[in-house]
Parts: C-alpha cells; structure tokens; sequence
C-alpha cells in the first residue's frame, strides 16, 4: 500500500514538472522510466488522470516506443546494437552468446533480477563495433570470450 | 539605435576572443563517445595529476569528437600539435615529462603510415585526414564543448551578431539560397526554400526544429555535432528563426544520446546567460528560446510528421502530407525543420559567405558532408569531405582500405532507405544526385564497408527486418509489404527460397514505393531492390545452389576443421557451447555437423585459422 502511494505521489510530482500538460507525455514516461526502471500500471493510470487525458492515450505511447518497459527491469540492462555496422562486425552472434550465457532473450530478464537483455537500432558509437552498452558503459570490438568477462565482473561486482 | 545594437552585439564576443592565445601549453583529450568508451577521461584525469605532480603549468580539455575514432583515445599537445594516438594512462608520465615540460616527441605514439611507415607528427599529416575538408567538424577538436567561452574563442556567435546587426531575414534567406545548402538529413530539400515557405506562411507562432533523431544505424555524425559542438547547432538555429520568424525552437534527440543532451542543456543555458537566446538577444527585439525534447527509441520519428506528434506527446505515426510542415507542422503551425548538421553549417555560411561555401562542392549539391565510415574497413571514424569526392578517396585514401586483406564487396548509403553500391561504381562522385542515379542515397551519411564476408542477403534481410519493426503501422503497404518481403528473405536466407522469389521481391517492392504514405515505406524497398540488381547471383546461389558464398546464413553453411592448419590445441574445445568438437590433444579436432549450431565461438577461439566455413 504504501508503495502505490509513492508511486502515485511520485508520478504526480513528475507530471507537474512538465506543467501538468499532455505534451510532456514523453518527457513523463521518460521520467517515470528513470523513477522506478519501468512504467509501474499505477503511475501510468496516475499520469493519464494528471494529465488529463484517457488511459488508452498513455498507454499508446507506452507501448509505441520501444524505449519504455511496462515490465520491471533487472539491475542491470545489456543493450546490444544491432546497427548496421555491429552487424556486419556479427552483432547476432554476440546477441546468441547473450542470450546463453543469461539464458534470456531480448525483453527478458534473468530470475535473479541481475540482468535484463535489450537490442538497440544502433547507440551510435559505430567505429566500436560490435558495441555493447551496459548501463551507461559502453563496451567495444565485444568478442564472445569479452562477454564472458564483463559478465563475470558484474557478477562479482554485484554480489550483494 | 542600430548603431548601439551593432556594438553591444559584437562586444560580448570580442571580449572572449581577446582571452584565446593559440601559442599557449594546451594538452586536448578527445571525449567523443568512443574515445571515452577507450578511457579517454581517465586518460585526461591522468594528465592533469601528473602535470600537478610534475608541477608544469598546462591546461587539459576534454574535447568533442576528432573523427579518427579507430586510433582512440587521440591526444593533441600544443603548441607543437603533435598527435599522440590510442593513448594509455601508462604514457601519462612520459608524455608530461618529455613532450609538455621539453618538447620532446615519443616516437611510439605517433601514427605511422601503414605502408612507408613513416611516423607522422601531425594531424594534417595522416592519410585519414590529408584530404578531408573538416569546416563543420574540424572545430569540435579546438573546444570544449561544455564552455561557451571556448566557442566563442573561435569566431561563435559571429555569425549571429552579423546576422542581427547586418541583414534582414530576407537577405539571410537569400544568402543561404545562393550558397545551395541542401537538408543533411537525408532528402537533400533545399533548405532556403523552406524557410521562405515558412516566412511567407500565414500562422503564429513558428517553429524551428533541429532534428537530431539520428537513426540510421551506422551514421553517428549528428551525435558528435551535438556532443562536441553544440553551439554551433543552435546558433545555426537562432539565425535560421530569426530568417523566418519564429520565436520558439525545439531539439529533437535520440534517446540513445545522453551526453548529446548534456552537452546541448549545458549549452543552452549558457546561450542564455550571455543573451543569446531568449528575450532580447544581443540587446535587439528579436527573441527566441529553444526546448530539448528526447525521443524514446523510434526510428520512424525521424520523419517530420512523426517528429511533430512525438514533440506534442502522442505515438510517432506520420500523417499524410496533402500539406507541407512549412504551412502546418509542430501544432499545426508553420515550421521549419532540419537537421543537426544543416543547422551546423549555416554560422559557416554566414560568416564565409555564400560564394565561398557555394565554390566547394558540385553543380547540384554545395559544401561538405560528414560521413561516418564504419564496418569492414581500417581506419573506422567521421570524415568531412567536399560533396563530389569519389566513393574509391574516402574508402582507400582515407579509409584505408578493407581489413585483413579482404576484398571488398560493397558499401551501404543512405540507412534503411540506402542502398548497397557495388565495387564497379567506385568512381561514383558522392553526391545528392549521384547516390540517387545508381539507387541508393545520402541519407544522414552512414557509409557501411562490406568485405567478401558479408552476405548481401543477409544485409537485405537485416533492413527489411529492422524496418518491419519500425514501421508504425498506420498503413497498409508498408506494414504488410515489408513483412511478405522480409518473410521472403528469411526463407532465402535459411534455404527456403524458391525460383520466383526474386520477381516476386520486386513486384512487392514496386508496390510498397508507391503506396505507403510516408518516406519509411517509401524508400523501404531500396536496400532489397539494389542488392537485387547488384548482387543477383548472390540470391541466386541461395535459391538454386543452397549456397551462402559469404558464408554467413547459418541454414546453407556447414563449420569443419582444416586438418593441416589444426594443431590440436583444444581451445575450440573449451569454447563450444554444445560440445560438438572432439579430438585429442595435438591432434586435429572434429566437429560434429549435426551438433553444430554455427555460432562461431570456434572461430573466435582459434589462433590458427582452421576453421573453414563454407
């Protein structure tokens, strides 16, 4: 109970920031992302009623862009590229190589809440590839044995 | 009152320019994206320990991207201008004692020619740079990009206090026009006749937009326009909204680029303080504030329409265009849009003069283009290049060339709307209208390199399923017809494919660039229609032969072990996921065809290169 009240007063707070107006839409959800990792049912029923707009229109954005999550995320998000140059450099096999090494796939997260495994368009950093972003470390020239490493060091990092 | 506007506008600028001494004991660190992504910030804390410590008085600034991103993190030590490349925090020390406190060079540093291998000093010197002309791009090496005062140090804002002092937004109009600037983002739209639409349109207030939805995958100059000089963009932005009217601009960025939005809020404040933007700038009656508004991972809201709906809060669908954005765009009302690197160019413009910027380049496209040279080549990175240089100059005098020896097969313009170029057209003069003739296109400037391991299939399939997930949906051609191509090219690729398949790709093609409403579907067909007429025989090998001759569709490729090269070393072993090579120790190994599953984690491990795949 108490939780939905923060959430509730949380996303209240953000929406005002934008001027309680649905123009800020995205900028809201973005921020809501940021809050709580992803878009909890409760804010996004909250905003919509801020704002005042019906639900469905929240929930078009939320589920438009692929940025937004409406499950929760792990600790720590894996985003693989996939431009066009991390292809080429064999971004599907890095992805396969994720993919068992956390036994999840892309939009998935690990049971241990550790990891959530996301593919990306492209993070722009092309010269890298294949790049890796984890959180906000961007990984490059990623090779499967690297994989096994910068894994391993979360792991250890994270032993909580 | 003209007269005081003129001074008071100059002022602010000169008193900045005065402080800036070319001869001073500067050390630049490169922080673009990647060179950080190689430790260039520890490599700049390292620098300015060590300079306390070895008590030597030298400013360090962390600067915006330098384009060679392949030799990162880069190093410049003025005055002398020598260019350390990939530097550690281990050569910290030396490069203190020796090349800051002496003089001295430290020869390992240096780049060398791959070929004379000569050590090269400078960054004029190296091939990758000697014939690029890097008028946009050049300055983000000369500044820090989170201080106004460093822009300002080199002829920022000029162009603005000229623009404010000097001309009437009809000549800023006319000037732009005469230079020929056309739009960076893709179409090529001359950017002048936008603004005159919206000057002369009816509706209040107007919007100037900077879009820096940078999605075409493998193009990442925008992003390092907006990270490393930012001001530059939105001084292009004031000047445009001063041509055209408008009181309020917005940047559109890539959710994907969070220092790009640091970098541009920092920079917009600081506009701020010193009067640039907002009420009253430079002391005149023209006011104009500008709002960042950060996407959320859709590429189709690259397009304007789209763009418009994401700024107003709603899902990213475009809407027909029965009328253009220049009489109703962003709420409906007049508004320009273009993108970062257009708006970049325009300060240049001003300050040089539409002569000069129209003297480079060719007949129908004016200036330079930033081009972002990646995939299978030696020197990855941005380059600024004069339009009309040839497609063989940025791959082989600047690019170095394929890696490893390999061949080369082809190199991919334009994005998802692009198209693959073959090596017969090398000679090809990049241009607007050039790229278009031979079915591709400029895009954003994205230039992916592919060598004789990439399968042009395999890239057909890549795009089309990059733009089935993009497309928005809203409309019947491009919703259904990208997902029948890309459904005929999975089965291709994984030895499915039937006699036909290659007519009926084109039909459907033909059929989704003629219905979809907007530019994503349709330029959709272009990377499955020109690998089709460059690389026939590729889609042929897959259908008839059941062959991939790149050897990169899993479904027609088998691994096996050379057993000559083979030293039985058993690292493949260790590697492979579902145990499907055996064999002893120092002899050749197997591998199992039927376990396989072709993830290459063999061919990562070996050191011999004995794995064959075919």
């Amino acid at each position: 109970m108490t939780k939905a009240i923060s959430v509730a007063a949380k996303t209240k707070q953000i929406v005002k920031k934008y001027g309680n107006s649905k123009s800020g839409m995205i900028a809201v959800l973005q921020d809501i992302q940021e809050a709580f990792n992803y878009l909890p049912k409760e804010a996004l029923k909250t905003a919509a009623k801020a704002m005042n707009v019906p639900f469905s229109r929240v929930y078009e954005a939320a589920t438009f862009y692929t940025a937004f999550s409406l499950k929760p995320r792990g600790k720590n998000i894996v985003k693989i590229c996939m431009g066009t140059a991390c292809h080429v450099r064999g971004a599907a096999a890095l992805q396969d190589k994720f993919e068992r090494t956390l036994g999840i796939k892309p939009g998935e997260t690990t049971k241990d809440n550790k990891f959530s495994l996301e593919t990306v368009n492209c993070v722009g950093a092309c010269a890298l590839g294949p790049v890796v972003v984890i959180n906000t470390d961007y990984h490059g020239q990623v090779t499967m044995k690297k994989i096994d490493k910068i894994i391993d060091n979360i792991n250890k990092e994270g032993a909580q | 009152m003209e007269e005081n506007q003129d001074v008071q506008a100059h002022q602010v600028i000169e008193e900045t320019r005065l402080k800036y001494d070319p001869k001073k004991n500067v050390i630049t660190v490169c922080a673009g994206t990647g060179c950080r992504a190689y430790g260039s910030l520890k490599v700049k804390e390292a620098l300015e320990a060590e300079l306390q410590k070895q008590n030597i008085k030298a400013e360090v600034v962390a600067t915006g991207c330098l384009g060679f991103c392949e030799k990162g993190p880069m190093t410049v030590i003025h005055p002398h201008k020598y260019f350390y490349q990939s530097v550690k925090v281990e050569d910290v020390p030396e490069i203190v004692s020796k090349t800051v406190a002496k003089g001295e060079v430290i020869s390992r540093l240096f780049y060398r020619h791959p070929e004379t291998q000569k050590t090269l000093f400078r960054e004029e010197d190296l091939p990758f740079y000697k014939k690029q002309l890097r008028v946009v791009f050049g300055k983000n090496g000369m500044i820090d990009p989170t201080k106004i005062d460093d822009y300002l140090a080199i002829e920022g804002y000029q162009a603005l206090a000229k623009v404010l002092s000097e001309m009437t937004p009809e000549q800023v109009i006319n000037e732009v026009k005469k230079a020929g600037l056309r739009g960076r983002g893709g179409g090529g739209f001359h950017a002048a006749v936008k603004w005159e639409g919206v000057r002369k349109a009816h509706g209040d207030p107007k919007y100037v937009i900077a879009n820096g939805d940078e999605g075409d995958p493998g193009a990442y100059m925008d992003r390092s326009l907006m990270e490393g000089n930012p001001h530059s963009v939105i001084e292009g932005m004031i000047i445009g909204a001063y041509a055209v009217g408008s009181s309020q601009g917005y940047i559109y960025v890539r959710n994907e680029y969070p220092l790009a939005v640091t970098h541009l809020t920092l920079a917009i404040e600081a506009a701020r303080e010193r009067g640039l933007l907002g009420k009253n700038i430079l002391g005149t009656d023209f006011s104009f504030d500008i709002k960042i508004n950060k996407g959320a991972g859709a590429f189709v809201c690259g397009e304007s329409s789209a763009l418009f709906a994401s700024i107003e809060g709603r899902a990213g669908e475009p809407r027909a265009k029965y009328v253009h954005a220049v009489e109703k765009g962003l709420y409906d009302k007049p508004t320009v849009l273009n993108n970062v690197e257009t708006w970049a160019n325009v300060p240049l413009i001003i300050n040089k003069g539409a002569d000069w910027y129209a003297s480079i380049g060719t007949e129908g496209s004016k200036g330079t283009k930033i081009f972002s040279l990646v995939g299978k080549i030696n020197n990855t990175g941005l380059i600024e290049v004069p339009m009309g240089t040839t497609l063989y100059e940025i791959i082989y005098d600047m690019g170095g060339g394929i890696p490893k020896g390999r061949k080369f097969k082809a190199v991919q313009t334009g994005g998802p709307s692009g198209g693959c170029i073959p090596e017969s057209l090398l000679d090809l003069p990049v241009d607007f209208d050039k790229l278009y003739e031979v079915g591709s296109m400029m895009g954003s400037g994205g230039m992916i390199v592919m060598d004789d391991t990439s399968c042009m299939v395999d890239v057909a399939r890549y795009f089309t399923t990059f733009l089935e997930e993009e497309s928005c949906g809203k409309c019947v051609p491009c919703r259904e017809g990208v997902r029948r191509m890309k459904e005929i090219l999975d089965d291709i690729c994984a030895g499915k494919g039937q006699e036909g398949d290659v007519e009926l790709l084109e039909k459907i093609a033909t059929g989704v660039a003629d219905g979809s409403l907007c530019a994503l579907g349709g330029s959709a067909p272009n990377p499955v229609l020109s690998t089709i007429k460059y690389f026939r025989h590729e889609y042929e090998a897959h259908i008839k032969e059941h062959r991939c001759p790149a050897g990169v569709c899993k479904a027609l490729i088998t691994y096996s072990i050379d057993a000559e090269k083979c030293t039985g070393c058993g690292a493949c072993i260790k590697v492979c996921p579902v145990q499907a090579i055996t064999g002893e120790k120092k002899k050749a190994h197997v591998i199992d065809d039927k376990k396989c599953t072709r993830c290459g984690a063999c061919i990562e491990s070996c050191k011999f290169d004995s794995i064959i795949v075919k």
